[in-house]
């Protein structure tokens, strides 16, 4: 049956992660957004301590006898999250992207000796290195390689936009997942993706981004030279397949993370969103609704505009992730998502700047640095444009030769 | 707890109607428009399939099935996928059923409803919009005014569909201490039904307009007695007509992807270049966008809370994007789109009318 209330125990942590949001977030997200390459620690810390390296809102234990809300926790607790800051959410220590390959393609060895670690002890993180400096949305292009050598793999390449990839590989004992091929002739099917431990030798931290928006978080570039790992450590299968069935199940691993963008795009447009209204409110302007275009203001309509249009990316990420609690697969709409929520967000934001005039634009406040935060989602993880290519190439039923 | 799919009995009345929708409505859709009438075998076919009859009591002749915003508007999307002027032929009578359901007070639904449970159409509507550029759903001109014991409707009405054959005329009008409603029998002293209109879209569908001068009616003439709140019925009615929006923006979304996939240039389908793949990608994902923003609303209306604001927001977002929609199905066709072979002209000239539909107009 249709429904759209949230279950109890889901908002209730809801609740917890907003407290944590406005009283551990909000009040260093300017600091940190300025300070750009420091970490707050203090923070950090904190926050290994109370998710225990869970990624956070994922911890819920799923019962027998109810369906799962995994993903649509997750959701949740990361529009709430980012509602508090984007930037120091992505930088919170955890599995992060590198755990969810892991955990997508590893076997279960492989995510005992990789994932067991983000538990107790020291913060750590894990990062994803797919981008290189000449391949970015066509990831399929990459040139790094893996050459086996006896019982490792040598890794040779550059990455760049590795997000946490600082953290990952030399600021705590984490790990970076690198995608690199093994078969340059064989195209995607070659594509395979290894698990670096943090401080292995031959990868180096060569720059760290300076950026527009989420300063917490750092952007990375990784070098590997003759970066050699161990046989075991490549996830999937070494053999290279006729067909490029398993570079799509790299791919799948999008299918989960592209709702958690969105989600955390949807904070950032929330967070604009009811500084706006909380700013007219407390100088005596409430939205009308219901009037007619020739009664209403114009400020009324773009926040009406605002409103909806982040509700619509909201109901569209919870549709995605309710669908991977429900085991059915959501490539089309996890894309839908993130393509309408990058947008739109980017658009709130920048609309609320102007809407506050000279305090939207100000340092002193935080709007700004939304519209700056917001920007990243419409990017990473797939493109706008990747991700209307994605939609465009399901609805059509194109194959990627076929509509490329 | 979360959860976006409709139940086996909403996904079984969701199939009939999308049947009905593409083997009744959208076969006689264009002549239906270019003869600005609705085939009589559309209408009769329509009634069995029970829209009307379903909500009325078992007690007054009807089937008495429990009343559903989700369920209304699963229905209408898959009937305004077929046509959207036919469509609003068979929905006109709930424009006076629905209120009575409602709000109605017993002696109300008493008397109106069992004419509306036959085995044949009957007609009924309803009286909401005002000839006028500035008009204002919050504020109607249509005055209601107390005079003894009666009331005395004047004003003047637009868009009324079906006025000339209606059993009885559902006036919406400015009282005293608000927004009113008062059941105006056909024949009523005062009321005028005029010419029919001439209108952009939904052509097959005759509306008119309606002239209430010095119209005399008794107390219990005012729809739920005195002081009835009527906004549950404006929010149900906004929510409705974004979901008949959703509908017209599929069929158009539908039908462009399918002409884009044959349709060849440069050596390949024109739905293999990204100008167009990318167009036909934004109106899928505009068309999912507005049915859950749709969905919810009625879940809201549903659960019995107030969902003003919701069905606001979802009638204006849906509005303009089962408009936008229609363009750029009519875009995607280029030239084709824009000749009367293919429908997706019809589609844009229906789609427009959404945005000037408000209140309790239409559904």
């Amino acid at each position: 049956m249709i429904d759209f209330q949230l279950s109890d125990s889901v908002q209730t942590m809801q609740k917890m992660v907003h407290a944590v949001a406005e009283q551990a977030m909000r009040p260093i997200a300017r600091e940190y957004d300025e300070r750009e390459h420091e970490k707050p620690w203090d923070f950090l810390n904190m926050m290994w301590q109370v998710s225990n390296g869970n990624p956070i809102g994922g911890g819920t234990e799923r019962r027998k006898d109810a369906p799962s809300e995994r993903n649509l926790g997750m959701c949740v607790s990361i529009e709430e999250l980012s509602w508090g800051d984007a930037g120091l959410y992505l930088s919170i220590p955890n599995s992060g992207l590198g755990g969810a390959a892991v955990a997508a393609a590893g076997t279960p060895e492989q995510k005992e000796r990789f994932l067991s670690r983000f538990s107790g002890g020291k913060p750590k993180w894990a990062a994803m290195a797919i981008t290189e400096p000449a391949c970015g949305s066509d990831s399929s292009a990459i040139q790094t390689t893996a050459v086996r050598d006896g019982d490792h793999w040598v890794i040779n390449g550059t990455k760049i936009f590795c997000t946490s990839g600082l953290m990952a590989a030399e600021k705590s004992e984490g790990f970076v997942v690198v995608w690199a091929t093994v078969d340059r002739s064989a195209g995607r099917a070659g594509i395979k993706a290894f698990v670096v431990d943090s401080g292995t030798p031959g990868m180096y931290v060569t720059k760290v981004e300076n950026k527009l928006g989420i300063r917490a978080s750092d952007t990375a570039t990784l070098v590997f030279e003759d970066c050699r790992v161990p046989l075991d450590n490549i996830l999937g299968s070494p053999e290279v397949p006729k067909t490029s069935e398993g570079f799509k199940g790299v791919m799948a691993t999008f299918d989960a993370t592209r709702p958690i963008v969105a989600a955390s795009a949807i904070g950032v447009g929330r967070a604009a969103l009811d500084f706006v209204r909380e700013t007219l409110k407390e100088h005596g302007v409430e939205i009308r609704y219901g009037l007619p275009a020739h009664k209403l203001t114009a400020l009324e309509r773009d926040f009406m505009e605002m409103e909806v249009q982040l509700q619509a990316a909201r109901l569209l990420t919870w549709r995605a992730a309710w669908m991977m609690d429900q085991g059915m697969r959501n490539n089309l709409e996890a894309s839908m998502a993130k393509a309408k929520a990058g947008l739109v967000v980017t658009h709130i934001t920048q609309k609320a700047v102007e809407l506050l005039g000279p305090l939207g634009y100000s340092r002193q406040l935080l709007l700004e640095k939304w519209m700056r935060d917001a920007k990243i989602n419409d990017i990473f993880e797939g493109t706008q444009q990747i991700n209307q290519l994605i939609v465009a190439r399901r609805i059509l039923g194109y194959s990627s030769k076929e509509l490329s | 707890m979360v959860n976006f799919k409709p139940t086996d009995e909403q996904q079984l009345i969701r199939e009939t109607m999308a049947g009905f929708a593409r083997e009744v409505l959208r076969p006689a859709a264009r002549e239906a428009d270019e003869k600005n009438e609705v085939p009589e075998a559309v209408v009769q076919r329509g009634w069995e399939l029970g829209l009307v009859q379903s909500g009325i009591p078992e007690s007054l002749g009807g089937y008495g099935d429990a009343r559903s915003a989700v369920s209304g508007a699963l229905i209408l999307e898959e009937l305004a996928y077929g046509d959207l002027a036919l469509a609003l032929h068979l929905l006109t009578p709930r424009l006076l059923t629905l209120p009575l359901l409602m709000i109605g007070t017993e002696a109300q639904q008493k008397r109106w409803l069992p004419r509306f449970a036959g085995a044949e159409f009957v007609a009924g509507t309803a009286a909401f919009a005002e000839p006028r550029w500035d008009f204002d759903p919050t504020a109607l001109a249509t005055r209601a005014e107390r005079k003894g014991g009666d009331w005395v409707l004047t004003g003047q009405k637009c868009l009324v569909p079906l006025a000339a054959d209606a059993e009885a005329i559902l006036v919406y009008a400015t009282a005293p201490d608000g927004l009113a409603a008062f059941v105006v029998e056909r024949g009523a002293a005062g009321l005028t039904v005029g010419e029919r209109e001439r209108n952009m879209g939904i052509k097959a569908l005759a509306t008119y307009p309606v002239t209430l001068d010095g119209v005399r009616l008794p107390a219990d003439a005012r729809l739920g007695g005195e002081s009835a709140n009527l906004q549950p019925l404006i929010d149900a009615s906004r929510v409705a007509v974004a979901a008949l929006a959703v509908g017209v923006g599929h069929a158009a979304f539908d039908y462009a992807r399918d002409y884009a996939k044959e349709r060849r240039a440069f050596g390949m389908a024109i739905a293999q270049k990204q100008a167009i793949a990318f167009k036909l990608a934004d109106m899928a994902i505009e068309i999912d966008a507005m049915r859950l923003l749709v969905w919810e609303a009625a879940w809201k209306i549903d659960s019995g809370e107030t969902a003003t604001r919701e069905a606001v927001l979802v009638k204006q977002y849906a509005s303009q994007s089962a408009l936008s929609i229609a363009d750029n199905a009519v875009q995607v066709l280029g030239g084709h789109g824009y000749i009367r072979e293919h429908p997706v002209e019809l589609w844009l000239r229906n789609a427009r009318g959404f945005t000037t539909f408000d209140g309790v107009a239409i559904v």
